[in-house]
C-alpha cells in the first residue's frame, strides 16, 4: 500500500506514463487503409470531424473526472488518526450544477450531430449525380450502375468529386456496407433499399469490407473503391460496357471453351456468350480488376489458379464449389479471364 | 388460521404493503404478459396489410361468428365473478357452479376458435402460407393456450374444492385464478379489435 | 390426506431435513440458493473465459490458424450469450439472493420455492446452450442473432440455433422467476420501519433491475418464439420472400436488448454504492438522487433501443430521436459517479480489496461511459459501429462495470457468507492484474476500430494497420487470465482458511452486518425495528449527523415481528423457516425436458438440421411434460411447513 502512494506521489510521472499512453493510442489513429480517421471526401470528413469534437470533449472530461477520482481517494486515504468523518449526506447545489453541465455539454454535441444527420440523409438528386446499386451477396460485393448499364463486383469506380448516390440492397442475408474512408456504414437488408451517398475528392484506391456477420466468411467479403479522374472513369465506363470479343489467344480461347462447358455458366454472366447465371458476380470483365474472390486475394495468376482449384478450400463457406478441375483446364481458364478486360 | 395447503406460508405473515405476496406476485405476471401479448400484437400490425400472397382477412374473417365467441369468452368473466363472490360468502357450493360454468364457457370459446381455425386452413391460409396466416395463428395460438391453462386451473380448482381444500380463508387462490382468467378475457378484447374489426 | 388443520398438529420438525448434497438440492433457503448461483455463474464465466482466450489467441496475429472460421463464429457466439445470460446476470441474481433479504431484515424471499426454482432452471439451461457443443455445433449467428441469418436456409449446418433459442428461452423462464420473488420481496416483506428511502442502495438496484426483468425478457421470448417458429414450422416472421422485414427482429431483439445492458449494469451500480459508504465511513453522497436516477434510467432505457440501430437505415429523423434520448440517459449515468466521488470526498478512505474494485468500477466506467456517448451520435457511431470500437465500449461497461462491481461483491459479502475473509493480499494482486490486464486487452481496440477493423471477424490480414493493437489485446487477455487463477486459489484457500470474519469485518452500516457470519437459517433471531437508513451503524454510533429520525408507529406486541418470534428465544429456537421441498428441481427438470424435446425434436428424431415442420414434438417433451406438471401439482399441494401462527 505504501508503495503505491509513493508511486502515485510521484505525480508528475505517472501524468507522463498517461499522457504517453494516449499518444501511442492516438498515434495509430488515421494511417491505415480502412481508417474512419483519414477521410478523403466531404461527407467522411464531416463525420470524422463529429467525431473528433465528440472524442476531444470526451477526453477533457475523463482527465478531469478520473483526475478528481484519484485526487480523491488519495487525499482522503486512512490514517490511523482518523475518527469517523463528518457524515455529509449530500449537497442540492452540487446536484444541480453536476446535473446541467452534463446537459450542456450534451446540447453542445446534441446540435452538429443533426445537422450532420440531416446533412448525410440528405440524398443528392439530379444529372451531375452518379447512381449506384450496391447488392450485398454471401460473400461478395455486386455494383450495378442502372444509368450506365454496367454490372460488376469487388469493386466500384467513381469519378473524382463527383456526388453518388447508393442504394443499398442484399439478396441473402443482412450485411453492411463501409468504405471508411468515404462516408459512414449502412446496412445492406433484403426486401429494403437503404440510401446513403458519398463523393471521394482524393483519386485513389479505398478500402472496404462487410461489417454485419453474415455467415462463414464474413471476414473475407471485401471490396475496392477507385476514385478516378473524370478522363480515366469514362474511359473504365466504356470499357465495362463493351462487350468483349471472342478471344484470339489460343489457350484463352480453350478457356473459353472450358467455361461454356462446365457448370460455370450456371451461375456467372458474361455478356456475348451464354452464360447467363446471376448467382455469382458478373465476370464481363473480370481481366480489368484488381482483386478476385470478394476482394479477398490480388488478382495474380497464381492466386486465381488457386482459387479455380479449390474455391471452398479458400474461402471457407464459399458456394462456389470446388468443379474438381484440371491443372491444364486451371491454366486455360485463367488465361481466359485475364483476356476479360 | 390453517396454513392453506394452496399456497400457505405467505398468507399468515404480515407484509409491509398489507398485500397477499401471491396477489402482489400475479399482478406482476400480469404486468409481463402485457409486454409478452404487446409485442405478438405488434408483430401482428407491423405486418398487417403486407401479405404477398392471399388468403387475405377479408376473404377469411366471419365476424358474425366470432363476435358469438367473443361474447362467450366475455361471458366467462362474469361467471368467474359470481364463482369468487360465492367463496367469499363461503359458499362452496355456488363457487363450484360458477366454477364450472366459467370453464365450461371457456371450452366453448376454445373449441369455436378451433372450428374456426380448422375452417380457416380449410380455405388455405396456414402458419406459414403468408404473413397473416403466420401472425394470426401464432398470436391467436398464443391467446387460445393461454386460455387452455385458464381452464386447467379452473378445473383443479374444481377438483381441490371437492376434497375439501377450498373454503372462505384460502379464497385468494380463486381471486388469482379469477385476476389471470380476467386478463386473458381482455387481450381477447384487444386482439378482437385490432385483428378482426380494423378495417381492411 | 390430512386438511390443513391436521398438518398444522401433525408437526415434525425433523420430518424434511436432507443432509450433505440432499440439504443443496432441496434447500429453498435464500442463502445456500445464492451460493448455487455464485459458484455456477463462477464456473461459466470461466468457460467463458476459456472462449475468449481462444478467440484472442486466433485474432493474436493476421492470417490465424487456430480455429476454422465456422468454430469462430461459434465461439464468440457463446462467448457473449454465456458472460450475459450464464455469467453475469447470475452472479447478480446470487448476491440478490444472498444479501437483500439480510438487508431488509427478512427471513427469507416471499417464494422460497420459486427461488430454488429459479436456480435450477438456469442450471438446466446453461447446462443445455453449452450442450450444443456437443451435438453438431453450438449457435454461431453471434449472441444478438440477427434474422434472417438464423433461418433455416442459412443456418442449417448444425442445431446450433435451435439450442440458443432453447438455452434463452429456458434461461428467461429462470430470471423473470427470479424477478417476480426479488420484486414481492423487496416490495413487501421490508422489516418494520425500512421504508424505501430506508433502504441500502443495493436493495433499491435490484428492485428496479426486477422491474426491467419482468418487462423486458417477456419481448424477447416473442422474438424468440417468431424465429423457433419460422425454424421448426416454416412461418414468415422474418422470411423476406413471403414479404417479411428481417428488421423486426432487430426492434425487438433491442427493445428487450437495451433495458437488457442497464440489467447488467444496475445490481453492480448498487454493490458499489455499499461498498464505497462502508470504507470511506461516510454515508451515500446523495441518497435519493442516486436511487431515483436508478429508477430514470430504467425508465429513460425503453426510449433509446433504435441507438444499436443507426446504421439500419431508420432514417434521419429516428435517428435524431435516439440520439437525443440516448444522450438523455448519460445525464443520470454521470450524475452517479458524482455523487459516488463525493461519498469518498472527506471520507476515511481504507483500501481493501473491495474498494480498490470500487474504485476501477468508476474508473473504468468512465471511459465506457465516455465511449457510449460517443456512440450515441450517429454520424460518429457510422465510423464506430459494427466495428471494435463498440467491442471496446462493451468492455469496459461490462467488464470494467459490472465484473469489476460484482468482485467488490465477492470480496465484500464473503466473509459474511463463509465467516472468513479472502486474502487481503491475494486479493490485491487479483484487482491490479485484472485492472492492468484489462485496459491493455480494451484500450487499443478503440484505435482498432475508428482504423476500420469490423467485428466478428474470424481472421483479418497483415497490412491494414491491425497487427499490433491484436497482439497487444491478447497479452492483456492472458494478464485476466492469470488475474483470475489468483482468484480462484484464493478462494479455495480462504473457504478452508482464511482469516475468521466475525459478524461485522467492515464496521458495516446495513443490517446484514448486525448478524452472525454466516448467518443462521432465521438470519434474525429478532426481526429488526429500522428507525433510520444505515441502520446498523446508526445503532452502533447513534446518529452521528443522520438527524432524519422520523417516528416509527410501533407493533403493539413491544417489537416482536410476530407471535412465533414472540416464543422464540434470542437464539431462535423455535422460528420455523419453510421445510425443502423437492418439487422445485423436478418442475424444472420437466420444463427443461419439455422445451428441448420441442424445440430439439429434429435433433431427438434423427432428422437433418432445419427440417420442417417440426412437428409433432418428440416423444421427450411428452416426458417432460408430464414431469413439469408432477411438480407443478405438487409444489402447488404441498404445506409449507408445519407451522401455523
Amino acid at each position: 500500500m505504501a508503495s503505491r502512494v509513493h508511486l502515485l506521489r510521484r505525480r508528475p510521472l505517472v501524468w507522463i506514463l498517461l499522457a504517453g499512453l494516449l499518444a501511442l493510442l492516438i498515434s495509430g489513429c488515421g494511417t491505415g487503409p480502412q481508417s474512419a480517421l483519414a477521410p478523403a471526401g466531404p461527407v467522411g470528413m464531416r463525420e470524422a470531424g463529429l467525431y473528433n469534437l465528440i472524442f476531444w470533449m470526451a477526453v477533457v472530461v475523463f482527465v478531469l473526472v478520473e483526475g478528481l477520482l484519484l485526487f480523491t481517494a488519495l487525499r482522503f486515504r486512512r490514517r490511523t488518526s482518523d475518527g469517523i468523518p463528518s457524515q455529509i449526506h449530500g449537497n442540492t447545489r452540487l446536484e444541480i450544477v453536476w446535473t446541467i453541465i452534463p446537459v450542456l455539454i450534451l446540447i453542445v454535441i446534441a446540435v452538429p450531430t443533426i445537422t450532420t444527420i440531416a446533412s448525410a440523409s440528405t440524398i443528392p438528386q439530379g444529372p451531375d449525380v452518379l447512381k449506384v446499386t450496391v447488392i450485398g451477396h454471401q460473400w461478395w460485393w455486386e455494383f450495378r450502375y442502372p444509368d450506365l448499364g454496367i454490372v460488376t463486383a469487388d469493386e466500384m469506380h467513381i469519378p473524382v468529386g463527383t456526388k453518388v448516390a447508393l442504394t443499398v440492397e442484399s439478396a441473402d442475408v443482412i450485411h453492411s456496407f463501409w468504405v471508411p474512408r468515404l462516408a459512414g456504414k449502412i446496412q445492406a437488408i433484403p426486401r429494403r433499399q437503404n440510401e446513403m451517398w458519398l463523393q471521394g475528392d482524393e483519386i485513389g484506391e479505398f478500402y472496404g469490407q462487410c461489417y454485419q456477420l453474415c455467415g462463414t466468411s464474413h471476414a473475407n467479403m471485401r471490396f475496392r473503391v477507385f476514385v478516378q479522374s473524370k478522363a480515366d472513369f469514362d474511359a473504365w465506363v466504356k470499357d465495362q460496357q463493351a462487350v468483349p470479343a471472342p478471344p484470339t489467344d489460343p489457350e484463352a480461347a480453350k478457356g473459353a471453351q472450358i467455361f461454356q462447358s462446365k457448370a460455370c455458366v450456371g451461375c456467372h454472366t458474361i455478356a456475348g456468350t451464354n452464360a447467363k447465371g446471376t448467382i455469382g458476380p458478373n465476370l464481363t470483365h473480370f481481366g480489368s480488376r484488381t482483386t478476385i474472390a470478394g476482394a479477398m486475394l490480388e488478382k495474380t495468376d497464381a492466386n486465381l489458379a488457386m482459387w479455380l482449384h479449390d474455391p471452398p478450400g479458400v474461402k471457407p463457406g464459399s458456394i462456389m464449389p470446388n468443379l474438381g478441375l484440371t491443372d491444364d483446364e486451371i491454366k486455360a481458364l485463367v488465361a481466359y479471364l485475364d483476356s476479360l478486360k | 388460521m390453517a396454513e392453506a395447503s394452496l399456497g400457505g406460508h405467505a398468507a399468515a405473515v404480515e407484509t409491509t404493503t398489507g398485500l397477499d405476496h401471491r396477489k402482489m406476485v400475479m399482478w406482476a405476471f400480469l404486468g409481463s404478459e402485457c409486454l409478452f401479448f404487446g409485442s405478438l400484437i405488434s408483430t401482428y400490425l407491423v405486418y398487417r396489410n403486407r401479405s404477398l400472397t392471399g388468403p387475405f382477412p377479408q376473404d377469411t374473417f366471419d365476424i358474425p361468428y366470432t363476435s358469438v365467441s367473443s361474447f362467450v369468452l366475455l361471458m366467462s368473466s362474469l361467471t368467474m365473478v359470481l364463482a369468487l363472490a360465492a367463496i367469499q360468502r363461503g359458499n362452496v357450493r355456488g363457487m363450484r357452479t360458477w366454477l364450472v360454468a366459467t370453464g365450461l364457457l371457456g371450452s366453448v370459446f376454445l373449441g369455436g376458435q378451433v372450428y374456426e381455425f380448422t375452417t380457416f386452413i380449410a380455405h388455405g391460409l396456414s402458419l406459414s402460407r403468408n404473413l397473416f396466416g403466420t401472425t394470426f395463428f401464432v398470436l391467436t395460438g398464443f391467446h387460445g393456450a393461454h386460455v387452455t391453462v385458464g381452464v386447467v386451473i379452473l378445473f383443479s380448482l374444481f377438483l381441490n374444492s371437492l376434497r375439501g381444500k377450498l373454503t372462505r380463508e384460502n379464497s385468494l387462490v380463486v381471486e388469482l385464478a379469477g385476476l389471470y382468467w380476467h386478463f386473458v378475457d381482455v387481450v381477447w378484447v384487444v386482439i378482437f379489435t385490432v385483428v378482426y374489426l380494423l378495417p381492411y | 390426506m390430512a386438511t390443513a388443520e391436521h398438518a398444522a398438529t401433525t408437526h415434525q420438525p425433523d420430518r424434511r431435513r436432507y443432509e450433505g448434497i440432499w440439504s443443496w438440492i432441496f434447500t429453498v433457503d435464500h442463502k445456500k440458493i445464492g451460493v448455487m448461483y455464485g459458484v455456477t455463474a463462477v464456473c461459466f464465466f470461466l468457460i467463458g473465459g476459456i472462449e475468449a482466450l481462444l478467440i484472442r489467441s486466433q485474432l493474436m496475429f493476421p492470417n490465424g490458424k487456430v480455429v476454422s472460421p465456422d468454430q469462430f463464429n461459434e465461439l464468440f457466439t457463446m462467448h457473449g450469450t454465456t458472460m450475459i445470460f450464464l455469467a453475469l446476470m447470475p452472479l447478480s441474481v446470487a448476491f440478490f439472493n444472498i444479501v437483500v433479504p439480510l438487508q431488509i431484515g427478512a427471513r427469507d424471499v416471499a417464494f422460497p420455492r420459486l427461488n430454488a426454482f429459479s436456480y435450477w432452471v438456469y442450471l438446466f439451461g446453461g447446462l443445455l446452450l453449452n450442450a450444443s457443443y456437443l451435438f453438431g455445433g453450438a449457435p454461431n449467428a453471434g449472441w444478438f442473432g440477427y434474422a434472417n441469418l438464423t433461418e433455416v436456409p442459412y443456418n442449417h449446418s448444425s442445431y446450433g440455433i435451435d439450442f440458443w433459442i432453447l438455452g434463452l428461452q429456458i434461461l428467461g423462464v429462470s430470471s423473470m422467476a427470479g424477478a417476480f420473488n426479488f420484486l414481492v420481496t423487496i416490495i413487501n416483506a421490508r422489516a418494520p420501519g425500512m421504508t424505501f428511502m430506508r433502504m441500502p442502495l443495493f436493495t433499491w438496484m435490484t428492485l428496479v433491475t426486477s422491474f426491467l426483468l419482468i418487462l423486458a425478457f417477456p419481448v424477447i421470448t416473442v422474438a424468440l418464439v417468431e424465429l423457433m417458429f419460422d425454424r421448426l414450422f416454416a412461418t414468415n416472421f422474418f422470411n423476406p420472400a413471403a414479404g417479411a422485414e428481417p428488421i423486426l427482429w432487430q426492434h425487438l431483439f433491442w427493445l428487450f436488448g437495451h433495458p437488457e445492458v442497464y440489467i447488467l449494469i444496475l445490481p453492480a451500480m448498487g454493490i458499489i454504492s455499499d461498498v464505497l459508504p462502508t470504507f470511506a465511513r461516510k454515508p451515500l453522497f446523495g441518497y435519493p438522487v442516486v436511487a431515483y436516477s436508478g429508477v430514470a434510467i430504467a425508465f429513460m432505457s425503453w426510449g433509446v433501443w433504435a441507438h444499436h440501430m443507426f446504421s439500419a437505415g431508420l432514417g434521419p429523423v429516428a435517428n435524431a430521436v435516439f440520439s437525443v434520448t440516448t444522450m438523455l440517459i448519460a445525464v443520470p449515468t454521470g450524475i452517479k459517479i458524482f455523487n459516488w466521488i463525493g461519498t469518498l470526498w472527506g471520507g476515511s478512505i481504507n483500501f481493501k480489496t473491495p474498494l480498490l474494485f470500487a474504485l476501477g468500477f468508476i474508473a473504468m466506467f468512465t471511459i465506457g461511459g465516455l465511449s457510449g456517448v460517443m456512440l450515441a451520435s450517429p454520424p460518429a457511431d457510422w465510423l464506430e459501429n459494427d466495428t471494435y470500437f463498440v467491442v471496446a465500449h462493451i468492455h469496459y461497461v461490462l467488464f470494467g462495470g459490472t465484473i469489476f462491481g460484482l468482485f467488490a461483491g465477492i470480496y465484500y459479502w464473503f466473509p459474511k457468507v463463509t465467516g472468513r475473509l479472502l486474502d487481503e493480499r491475494l486479493g490485491q494482486i487479483h484487482f491490479w492484474l485484472m485492472l492492468i490486464g484489462m485496459n491493455v486487452t480494451f484500450a487499443g481496440m478503440h484505435v482498432l476500430g475508428m482504423e476500420g477493423m469490423p467485428r466478428r471477424i474470424a481472421t483479418y490480414p497483415p497490412g491494414m494497420g491491425w497487427d499490433t493493437w491484436n497482439f497487444i489485446a491478447t497479452i492483456g487477455a492472458f494478464t485476466i487470465a492469470v488475474g483470475m487463477l489468483v482468484f480462484i486459489y484464493n478462494f479455495f484457500a480462504s473457504v478452508r482458511h482464511g482469516q475468521v470474519a466475525g459478524p461485522d469485518p467492515w464496521d458495516g452500516r446495513t443490517l446484514e452486518w448486525s448478524i452472525p457470519s454466516p448467518p443462521p437459517p432465521y438470519n434474525f433471531a429478532r426481526i429488526p425495528i429500522v428507525r433510520a437508513r444505515d441502520p446498523f451503524w446508526v445503532q452502533k454510533y447513534g446518529d452521528a449527523g443522520h438527524g432524519h429520525g422520523r417516528v416509527v408507529p410501533m407493533p403493539v406486541a413491544g417489537g416482536a415481528h410476530d407471535a412465533e418470534e414472540a416464543r422464540a428465544d434470542e437464539h431462535g429456537e423455535g422460528i420455523h423457516m419453510p421445510d425443502p421441498s423437492y418439487y422445485p428441481i423436478v418442475a424444472a427438470l420437466g420444463l427443461a425436458v419439455m422445451l428441448a424435446g420441442v424445440i430439439l425434436t429434429n435433433l431427438i428424431l434423427g432428422n437433418p438440421p432445419g427440417t420442417q415442420p417440426a412437428w409433432p414434438p418428440s416423444w421427450v417433451a411428452f416426458v417432460g411434460l408430464v414431469v413439469f406438471l408432477y411438480g407443478i401439482y405438487g409444489w402447488a399441494l404441498e404445506p409449507v411447513s408445519g407451522h401455523s401462527s
